[in-house]
């Protein structure tokens, strides 16, 4: 049967975008449709299905666009309407009830904290909905104008609430996962995070350690910044600091603004609860996660790698000696030595702390705003990295990490694996996460091994590894 | 209690991944079912919810819309109270010509030129229309409303209705009924007659009656007639009879002789109130215009051909769009190609709350809405995501005696796409027609979107 196109415009109907991704890959997955795009009718989207070859009517970014090619796209198109209606479903309508269309309406009911992760130019409103309300609120939407986020964190400064974000991706909350979060055991040690893949590879080396979490508060990875000076950092840390349940401050930042450094040193001075600091640059995260165990006067562990080094288990890697898995035997396979190093991110502090401790190669941040328009987080999607991979030649090494806990890909190694075994390179996996994330740190990281990868939970190791490979 | 003490309950507004996560550790949320802004609003919406004035502009906006104690003080002709010189008419609506003027519109105007005997015969009157002889200005440029084509001249006898809280004061016409009448675009001699009557006997007595009977609280009457089963615009039949039970009396006592005759009419007209309740809501809404930086709406009107918005933080600016035809209920053989567009300054009862707003507290006539209560209720509901605040003496028994959605919010608007519903009559298209149907109308988008673009022009900017 000869593919046809098909064109709907569902004017007024909208969905959010990772729902619509998940639709349309479902939808590529039923017999007979070879193409199917179903996406917000944004600049970004029509132009990708134009590209497609499909004729497009007129349509907004406020219109659902549905472009399918195939054989029985009659048939399809129904089953759309039935995973469309499914999403619908989801949000909770009942009959008679009105949905809180706003944040300000749905604030009519109890409520302790706003998530906001609209699209980015539109984040300010609902986000000024939570702090008019007087709610705390997290902003994991990125593409914010950092003139919004003075605005948003000088009002919340005058209502008394707090404002993570813009571009804060994690965050927990007495034990609650907002964002992309690991499951951590409860204990001492409160983070303030202007990083959330940097807090997460903290919280999660400290757990592995048996060292457990109080909160994890993010900021925004502008908070530092002279223009907003700050502002969420100096007040989380107070938070913290009245917190009974925290013994022990982390401070995950890139170097702050000078200016700004002094508010902040001037504040943890006077604060009765011990700060340490993991500033990008000046200590890498491993580090500051040792650093913790010790202001905590707990052993500092060897960190897991897989495969597992034969023989005893000693206490040596800490100090930046050359730990690791025994070579994987594949050599031979993997040609020529003498590539190029390839840095394949989804965490952007993780990739700044990899890059500065390799100091060569070609590194990219594929969770930067650049590759995240009009798609999902590499966390969630991993398209990108996975074409990444494929473009490797033997000889390179290729250091990438992957990042588990609550709201990434329920099963990263899934798909990674595959690639991994046809990638004629040598692979360098950091895997962030810890035994009680729902994807399992010791699972993820045996089907990663399986496939042929060298994986480190800490990332500062993993690059080490991966530089000193011959 | 701060947001450490323990597992936070979450309102979530954007990617269901992330409420779905929450759901699997547990967590309470409240989703926001989400949707961009109207297309083209977004740097405006940005600006104006940026202006440092807005939540409080808007609070006491609305404050002062809700707090208006407005109460029947007087019945008056107009030359008395709206200063109208010779041959100026006022009329519903934002400013208009004759030229655009609508069938009903000028149907009304030329009935209003014969009622006050600026010309001898319908074409007199046309002729002098057309050739501009005619001042035309809105009613809501001299404090006043009219219902339908809203066309006020100087010998029509006005209810005139006080602000006890804050004094202002507002003017409205009196009802002449359904059917033929000049409000609807007719014209002909009974239509003329009646309005003869009314200016004869219905006027003087109502107006004795109320100097008798002393300031009517009009406040009180709506909150009782909401709770009878009136939305006030296109149901008015309980508070008709509260009112005619207020002044029957004192209706009696200013004339003996011509009581019975205004009772069977003031009875025999479910509309009696609206327009009395239309000053009432006027008075409300002006008492909430010019709050610099509010965008708050205190104007929605029709003139059969553009329906206009004003906001608090505007002044006296329209910012229209094309007039919709509703879509509604047909009098006997009429239909939807006989309707005009909307028209009428009946919709200041929407802006204050009530008509469309508190359809949910008028099951009985949800036919207007599609045929179900839960229409209703589901209208009344989804006000309540454009409006700032509940009214708190207009309340809805079957919402468990919720206050109506009250003072329609600009920036609210552009973020949910959601327009005010509005409950209308439907006047013919050809002057002269008369009424042929009643229904709900969707007022026009770019209106709206434009008062909202405008009012970021005049928005301060916090940060420089």
């Amino acid at each position: 049967m000869t593919p046809t196109d098909m064109v709907l415009v569902r004017p007024g109907v909208y969905h959010d975008s990772v729902a619509l991704m998940r639709v349309s890959r479902s939808m590529r997955e039923l017999p007979g449709v070879e193409v199917a795009v179903v996406a917000m009718a944004t600049e970004l989207n029509l132009a990708l299905a134009r590209d497609l070859g499909f004729r497009l009517p007129a349509a907004g970014p406020g219109d659902l666009l549905v472009a399918l090619r195939g054989g029985d796209l009659e048939g399809a198109a129904a089953e759309l309407d039935r995973r469309l209606a499914l999403l619908s479903g989801a949000r909770g309508r009942e009959a008679g009830e009105q949905s809180p269309l706003t944040t300000r309406s749905a604030a009519r009911r109890p409520a302790d904290l706003v998530l906001v992760s609209v699209p980015g130019e539109h984040a300010f409103a609902e986000a000024l909905d939570a702090v008019l309300a007087g709610l705390d609120v997290m902003v994991f939407s990125d593409g914010v104008p950092v003139g919004q986020e003075v605005l948003l964190k000088r009002l919340a400064e005058q209502r008394g609430v707090l404002v993570m974000g813009p571009d804060c991706g994690t965050a927990v909350i007495a034990g609650v996962g907002l964002g992309f979060a690991n499951v951590l055991r409860p204990g001492p040690v409160g983070v303030v995070a202007a990083s959330g893949t940097g807090a997460q590879q903290v919280t999660s080396l400290l757990d592995l350690a048996g060292i457990g979490t109080s909160h994890v508060l993010g900021v925004g990875g502008r908070d530092l910044s002279a223009e907003v000076g700050g502002l969420s950092t100096l007040r989380a840390l107070r938070m913290l600091d009245d917190d009974p349940a925290t013994e022990l401050i982390v401070l995950v930042s890139k170097p702050p603004d000078p200016a700004v450094a002094g508010a902040v040193r001037e504040v943890v001075a006077g604060l009765s609860t011990p700060v340490v600091t993991a500033f990008a640059g000046e200590r890498d995260l491993t580090a500051a996660a040792e650093e913790a165990l010790r202001a905590l006067g707990r052993p500092v562990p060897a960190w897991p790698c897989w495969p597992a080094r034969p023989g005893p288990e000693h206490p040596d890697g800490p100090q930046g000696r050359p730990v690791g898995p025994p070579r994987a035997g594949r050599e031979e396979s993997r040609g020529r030595r003498g590539g190029r190093l390839l840095g394949v991110y989804s965490g952007g502090t993780l990739c700044a702390e990899a890059r500065l401790i390799v100091g060569r190669g070609e590194f990219t941040d594929y969770g930067d705003d650049a590759y995240t328009r009009g798609r999902a987080h590499p966390m969630i999607d991993p398209t990108l990295r996975l074409e990444a991979l494929s473009r490797a030649e033997p000889g390179d090494v290729v250091l990438l990490d992957v990042v588990l806990g609550h709201g990434a890909d329920p099963d990263p190694a899934a798909a990674l694996a595959p690639a991994l075994a046809g990638c004629p390179a040598t692979v360098v996996v950091a895997l962030v996460g810890t035994e009680d994330d729902p994807q399992g740190l010791h699972r993820q990281a045996q089907a990663l091994a399986r496939a042929g990868a060298a994986v480190f939970a800490s990332n500062a190791q993993a690059a080490r590894y991966a530089k000193d490979l011959p | 209690m701060t947001l450490l003490s323990g597992p936070p309950r979450v309102i979530t507004a954007g990617a269901g991944l992330l409420r779905e996560s929450l759901a699997a550790q547990a967590v309470a949320t409240t989703p926001v079912d989400w949707r961009p802004p109207l297309p083209g609003t977004g740097r405006a919406l940005a600006r104006v919810l940026a202006d440092p004035r807005l939540p409080a502009a808007n609070a006491r906006a609305v404050a002062r819309l809700t707090s208006a104690r407005p109460v029947l003080a007087a019945v008056r002709r107009a030359s008395e109270v709206l200063d109208l010189g010779r041959m100026t008419f006022l009329h519903a609506g934002p400013p208009i010509t004759w030229e655009r003027a609508s069938g009903p519109l000028r149907g009304a105007l030329i009935g209003a030129m014969l009622l006050e005997g600026y010309a001898h015969d319908e074409r007199e009157a046309e002729d002098r229309l057309a050739a501009g002889e005619v001042r035309l200005e809105p009613c809501h440029h001299r404090g006043a409303v009219g219902p339908m084509a809203g066309v006020i001249g100087p010998s029509m006898w006005m209810f005139e209705v006080r602000d006890a809280e804050h004094g202002g004061v507002a003017y409205c016409s009196l009802n002449e009924g359904l059917g033929k009448v000049l409000r609807y675009g007719a014209y002909g001699p009974e239509v003329l007659e009646r309005l003869a009557w009314m200016d004869r006997v219905l006027g003087p007595v109502l107006s004795a009656a109320v100097e008798l009977a002393g300031p009517v609280d009009l406040r009180g009457m709506i909150a009782q007639a909401l709770q009878m089963g009136d939305e006030l615009h296109n149901r008015n039949r309980a508070a008709t009879s509260l009112l005619l039970r207020e002044l029957a009396p004192a209706v009696v006592d200013a004339s003996p002789r011509d009581a019975a005759e205004v009772l069977r009419f003031v009875g025999g007209n479910d509309h009696f109130f609206l327009n009395a309740g239309m000053a009432a809501c006027k008075v409300a809404t002006d008492a909430a215009r010019g709050v610099p930086g509010s965008s708050m709406v205190v104007a929605m009107a029709r003139n059969g051909t553009d329906f206009g918005v004003q906001v608090s933080g505007l002044g006296d600016r329209w910012f229209t769009g094309p007039a919709g035809v509703p879509d509604g209920l047909y009098l006997g053989a009429y239909g939807p190609a006989d309707a005009n567009p909307d028209i009428g300054d009946s919709t200041i009862t929407e802006t204050s709350g009530l008509g469309g707003f508190a359809m949910a507290a008028a099951p009985a006539i949800v036919r207007f809405v599609g045929g179900e209560v839960a229409d209703a209720v589901a209208a009344t509901r989804a006000m309540y995501e454009i409006t700032l605040s509940e009214h708190p003496a207009y309340q809805i028994p079957g919402l468990g005696f919720r206050g109506t959605p009250v003072g329609i919010d600009l920036t609210l608007v552009a973020r949910t796409g959601l327009l005010p519903v509005v409950n209308t009559g439907i006047a013919g298209r050809v002057a002269g027609t008369g009424q042929v149907g009643a229904g709900l109308v969707e007022p026009p988008l770019e209106a709206f979107t434009a008062a909202l673009l405008a009012l970021a022009e005049s928005a301060n900017d916090p940060l420089y």
